[in-house]
């Protein structure tokens, strides 16, 4: 086990390197001058030229590279004398547009895109599973066809469309839930702020990935019903119940961890049309509004976050699959 | 020896879109104490069904299931076809157990086999956890699994396919039950392992006085273990009788069109094997005669063309000993003793 974790661990740092270099090749070769993005409309060569020793654009590719990566690890300075400043590790560079550590841009966006993807992930989860499971029950009855019109619409329906009409219904047409102004509240801080201020955007990513999920647990409980060991279970004399919630459930548990995991790394590295929609402070819009203005410290930085995080969750899905079926030894 | 079960008459049919599919079609047959009774048949001709609905596993709503099926449970006679679920429920693995044909899928692969053991007792003895726990090792043990209670912490794929289906025995005798349903219990297994599998049913059956209804295609393990036989074909029988009347006497041309393609060691390796010609019916659309007329070499032996057009009954003059064909027994006893010479 310990071997195992240790040998992924190593292979998913490796993984990383590469996507990071990769990423970091891909925008250094964009036919832009980095230097040049740093300053406004009050521009001389001098500053550009001042920006770029102070940036580190004046060296070669690969030295950018690496100081890039020792960034992460033991923080980065720019510039000398009295104008000198430092990111603290780990540090993602330096945004001249934001006039700011990309790491604590990051730190503020981080939070909220988390809850965003944990709010939805926990309510897909329960509506998805269950309405999956009540279709796989009540298999070609009027539960199953119902079922099916919201996975219809869910899969059909594109988020700015349902996250737009919940806003407009929802939040202008029946005031029931009010128009946030303020903006984002940890949840410790405020509670009641938090729900209210996530409870649509969660329902708009919900209905979305829950419409997928009806459609995956129903196909998955339909089939585990078929086993032969449900048939086993049931001449033993099992309740009905207990077949479908225990031994079936325990078979499509695994498949269903597995879909979320990486459904909820994808949803960290930018939920982009809901945090838009909605006006959250997230990663997904901070990705968007530097793509707008050529950020590239920040679009770097949110982009190897994103490749991270899917590959920790491949590796924590891998393990928990290990403890979820006996077959699986590690 | 008292009477376990009485199947009368048994129809089960599946609706389908290609129309109604008769899988079993008037089954009858008894099955006493310490007695085993076997049904043997090709794929499709409705012997697993038939098992299946003694165990009242059909889905209500799928199959329509009419005629009886009494099962004996301690004083009470309940008829499956017209209980309740829930009934049905109470009597499956306490009364009437069953094990299936193939061991490597049968088994939970997510839980361990002494929790899989205990949960039918359980079942049947609520909050007995502890009790349920030592007669899962006890029944492992009785199975001839070494070191039981270790081999109860392990998980099936931990276990080869002998083993496995002696866990699945294991598990099906928890309730020690009257009536054990064997579907292919050996079919999936390797051929020094059927022994063991069937020689160790025979020591349990003795044990718990059990009657066996076994379900196979295999005429060499009816042979070995049955006392009597059911022959079908197409959804019906047709022969019955004990297996030394059906084995040496056989009246019905399907049975004798079995024992022929039997492979024999002294056969040439020249000689092709004696299959019998032709495909058995769709079961949606029966022919109105004989189900296997269209494949039967003694159909021009019937009067007229009656064997295409009136179904045969099952008959015999031997009341113990009946069997499905138009032709006169006593034409066929003179046909058939030819051809047996020839097996033999």
């Amino acid at each position: 086990m310990l071997n195992f974790v240790a040998r992924r661990a190593f292979f998913a740092l490796m993984t990383l390197l590469v996507v990071s270099a990769v990423v970091f090749a891909i925008f250094s070769l964009l036919p832009f001058d980095p230097a040049a993005l740093t300053c406004g409309q009050h521009c001389t060569d001098q500053i550009i030229a001042g920006n770029r020793i102070k940036l580190g654009f004046d060296k070669p590719l690969y030295i950018q590279y690496f100081l890039f990566l020792g960034g992460i690890f033991l923080g980065r300075s720019y510039g000398t004398g009295s104008a000198a400043f430092t990111c603290p590790a780990p540090s993602f560079g330096y945004s001249y547009n934001e006039n700011a550590c990309v790491t604590d841009l990051l730190r503020e966006a981080l939070p909220v895109t988390v809850s965003l993807a944990l709010g939805a992930l926990i309510l897909w989860l329960i509506v998805g599973v269950s309405l999956g499971i009540i279709a796989a029950r009540f298999k070609n009855r009027w539960p199953d066809r119902l079922s099916s019109v919201f996975v219809l619409l869910g899969t059909s329906l594109p988020t700015f469309v349902t996250g737009l009409a919940l806003l407009i219904w929802v939040t202008i047409k029946w005031k029931l839930v009010p128009l946030s102004l303020v903006g984002y509240t940890p949840l410790i801080e405020n509670p009641f702020k938090f729900f209210q201020f996530f409870i649509l955007p969660w329902i708009t990513l919900a209905i979305a990935y829950a419409a997928l999920y009806t459609r995956f647990t129903r196909a998955a409980v339909l089939e585990t019903l078929g086993e032969d060991y449900i048939r086993t279970a049931r001449a033993k004399g099992v309740k009905e119940r207990t077949v479908l919630f225990k031994h079936t459930m325990r078979a499509v548990f695994a498949p269903i961890i597995t879909l979320a995991g990486l459904d909820f790394a994808g949803l960290i590295g930018g939920a982009i049309i809901t945090e838009t929609i909605f006006n959250l402070p997230g990663l997904g819009r901070l990705t968007l509004r530097s793509t707008y203005e050529f950020d590239l410290p920040i679009v770097l930085a949110t982009t190897i976050l994103a490749a991270a995080v899917v590959i920790i969750m491949n590796l924590i899905i891998d393990m928990l699959y290990a403890v979820l079926d006996p077959r699986v030894r590690i | 020896m008292a009477e376990l079960l009485k199947i009368s008459d048994l129809q089960v049919a599946f609706p389908t879109d290609d129309g109604l599919v008769r899988a079993v079609d008037g089954v009858s047959l008894t099955l006493n104490e310490g007695e085993t009774v076997a049904i043997v048949g090709e794929s499709g001709s409705g012997k697993t069904v038939s098992g299946l609905s003694v165990m009242g596993l059909h889905k209500k709503g799928v199959a329509q299931l009419s005629g009886s099926i009494m099962l004996k449970d301690g004083d009470r006679d309940i008829d499956i076809v017209t209980a309740s679920d829930e009934e049905i429920r109470l009597l499956r693995g306490r009364a009437v157990a069953m094990i299936f044909q193939d061991p490597m899928s049968s088994l939970h692969p997510y839980y361990r086999i002494g929790n899989q053991l205990a949960e039918g007792y359980l079942v049947h003895n609520p909050g007995k956890k502890k009790e349920a726990l030592t007669r899962a090792i006890e029944m492992l043990d009785l199975v001839g699994i070494s070191e039981p209670a270790q081999r109860a912490d392990e998980y099936p794929h931990q276990f080869s396919g002998g083993m496995r289906q002696r866990v699945m025995i294991a598990m099906a005798l928890m309730n020690s039950p009257r009536i054990l349903i064997a579907d292919e219990p050996t079919t999936a297994l390797d051929v020094t392992v059927q022994a063991q599998i069937l020689i160790l049913l025979a020591s349990l059956q003795k044990e718990f006085n059990m009657g066996i209804l076994l379900i196979t295609h295999d005429l060499g393990v009816v042979a070995q273990v049955a006392d009597r036989v059911s022959v079908m074909y197409g959804g019906r029988i047709v022969e019955q009788g004990s297996v030394d009347d059906v084995f040496y006497k056989p009246k019905a041309p399907y049975t004798l069109g079995l024992l022929k393609s039997v492979p024999r060691i002294s056969t040439h390796g020249s000689d092709r094997l004696k299959a019998i010609p032709g495909q058995p019916p769709s079961l949606i659309n029966l022919p109105s005669g004989c189900a296997f007329a269209a494949r039967c070499e003694f159909a021009s032996h019937a009067p007229g063309d009656i064997c295409e057009t009136d179904r045969p009954e099952l008959l015999g003059l031997n009341p113990a000993h009946l069997s499905r064909c138009h032709v006169s027994e006593t034409v066929r006893d003179q046909l058939f003793i030819k051809e047996l010479k020839e097996v033999r």
